[in-house]
């Protein structure tokens, strides 16, 4: 029965990490025709580090993804100290509407904000994604650092008041260190979710701001070619530092 | 006190205003869409009425929602009927090295689902690793047609969803009491009936959890049906994408997005009435 079981969930990590893995392997494969196994070789990620629409548009990616996912945290952090520290009116429909953006779908996000932005005549490009990219990691970041806050005594800040701290000084004295593993995390998956989305990027940017996810989505359509396999290989790095670092963050013990 | 008002009420309109500017106002600005005209020319015309919603009636549209809301509740099924038995045994596994299979499960979650829908794609094509063995094998002759197939899409969806089902289960199954279990098997229930009548709905919420974290992406991911499905398997996101960006029919996509959004929070409060359900039984 144990060896069922083993086997079973070799399976299904077999199912997650084969593809990935066939990708990262014929990465450095010499043929063009990723069929047969020829030699090692980087010479997919020389002809990487030669496109330089590519990198530009990785660069495009890299600068939306650290912004949104500062924004994100700095409005997504105060909100949910916010939602933490008061009680007021609308604070149900505040939380409500975080948990509908949550779960609302890409498409639906990226239609309404596509609506958003033609109807403010606002020109489609870098502002619009980077407003667009914020909203969709805004709830990501407020529900990772409440929950983090809310495993809490609320004592400590009654404390820190008694003593005379100010509401500013109690907040970022002893709230703001607490949530910190909670916010890097935030950050870390918002950055993650900005590199990652397809569906939102394609409505909200223009044709002068070219982001990496589209890219890869216009070579991928026109069929395999072996420097998407060099360039998965390299952003699947990414994910992997990225993944074990938030969690290294968000398992270390409150002191 | 009026510093600490000031503070507080700051940080409560940053919020708020954010939602309200980005999510409020342009959902409402999408419903407003979906009652107005289009003219020759293809600009919006003001001329409010259901003729939208009329269109959408139209059997090909139709079939565009069936298909899809059909292959966002297969994909449902088949991510809970292989993530289930997975997040169980995983809950199972050893303590030391939990953490660590957990990671493995939430990393692919992480990556860029383009580039895993384009492993799939490597992976299926005619001359790809999947004809290569089945040749060797000698199951078949000659490479057989895995791309641009219905099962293709399927695959694709299962492959970028099934984390999201995994993780919820995984939580609401570790922390299932084990005790109740083992009190059912100690009153003689067989196995089967120690998970129908105990396990089974114990986890209930973390199964409706999962199955929402697939069934609502599943509508929306286009770009999916795009590179493994070509444009035969015509989806809602693939329409809606079709209608904003290539037709630039505004009003007619707003009104199928608006269609999607009510079918949405049709299915989140079924959701929220079923916690209510389970949590009124828990006290009972």
């Amino acid at each position: 029965m144990e060896k069922l079981k083993s086997g079973y969930m070799a399976l299904i990590f077999g199912f997650l990490y084969l593809p990935m893995a066939v990708l990262v392997l014929y990465s450095f494969n010499s043929s063009k025709y990723s069929i047969r196994w020829e030699a090692f070789s980087l010479d997919w990620y020389r002809s990487l580090a030669t496109d330089d629409t590519l990198l530009e548009a990785s660069m495009n990616s890299l600068l939306v993804a650290c912004l949104s996912a500062s924004l994100a945290c700095a409005v997504g952090t105060l909100g949910a100290v916010g939602l933490y520290r008061y009680r007021f009116k609308g604070r149900k429909l505040l939380q409500g509407l975080l948990f509908v953006t949550l779960m609302s779908p890409d498409i639906v996000m990226a239609v309404s904000l596509l609506v958003l932005f033609i109807a403010m005549h606002v020109k489609l490009g870098f502002w619009t994604l980077l407003l667009s990219h914020t909203t969709f990691c805004l709830p990501f970041v407020t529900i990772t650092v409440l929950s983090r806050l809310e495993g809490f005594d609320r004592h400590l800040i009654e404390a820190a008041s008694d003593l005379g701290a100010s509401e500013w000084q109690a907040i970022r004295q002893i709230v703001l260190p607490l949530a910190m593993p909670a916010i890097m995390a935030g950050w870390l998956l918002s950055f993650t979710l900005s590199l990652d989305d397809v569906v939102v990027s394609f409505f909200v940017t223009g044709p002068e701001f070219e982001v990496l996810p589209l890219k890869i989505y216009s070579m991928v359509r026109l069929g395999v070619k072996p420097e998407v396999n060099a360039l998965a290989a390299l952003l699947f790095a990414v994910s992997l530092g990225v993944v074990i670092s938030a969690q290294y963050l968000l398992q270390r013990k409150p002191q | 006190m009026k510093q600490t008002n000031v503070f507080k009420t700051s940080i409560i309109l940053l919020l708020s205003v954010w939602l309200a500017v980005f999510v409020l106002v342009p959902n409402l600005l999408v419903l407003v869409a979906s009652f107005l005209g289009r003219d020759e020319s293809g600009f919006i015309k003001f001329t409010p009425g259901f003729d939208n919603y009329l269109r959408l009636l139209d059997p090909i549209y139709l079939r565009v929602f069936a298909h899809s809301l059909g292959l966002a509740l297969l994909t449902t099924v088949v991510c809970l009927g292989l993530g289930y038995p997975f997040a169980y045994f995983l809950a199972q596994f050893r303590p030391s090295l939990r953490p660590v299979l957990l990671t493995l499960v939430i990393v692919p979650f992480w990556t860029n689902s383009l580039i895993r829908t384009y492993a799939i794609r490597s992976l299926l094509a005619a001359k790809g690793l999947m004809n290569n063995t089945l040749i060797a094998l000698g199951l078949i002759d000659e490479p057989i047609r895995l791309l641009y197939t219905g099962s293709a899409v399927l695959i694709g969806m299962v492959y970028i969803l099934l984390p999201f089902m995994i993780l919820p289960l995984y939580s609401a199954i570790e922390k299932l009491d084990r005790r109740l279990v083992e009190a059912a098997a100690d009153l003689g229930a067989g196995r089967w009936r120690r998970f129908w009548h105990v396990t089974l709905p114990l986890t209930l919420p973390g199964i409706i959890a999962g199955c929402l974290l697939v069934f609502m992406p599943a509508l929306g991911l286009f770009f999916i049906a795009d590179v493994l499905g070509g444009s035969r398997d015509l989806l809602v996101g693939n329409f809606l994408k079709d209608q904003f960006l290539d037709a630039r029919d505004w009003p007619f996509g707003a009104a199928a997005s608006i269609v999607l959004i009510g079918l949405l929070l049709l299915f989140l409060s079924a959701y929220a009435y079923s916690l209510k359900q389970f949590s009124a039984e828990e006290n009972h």
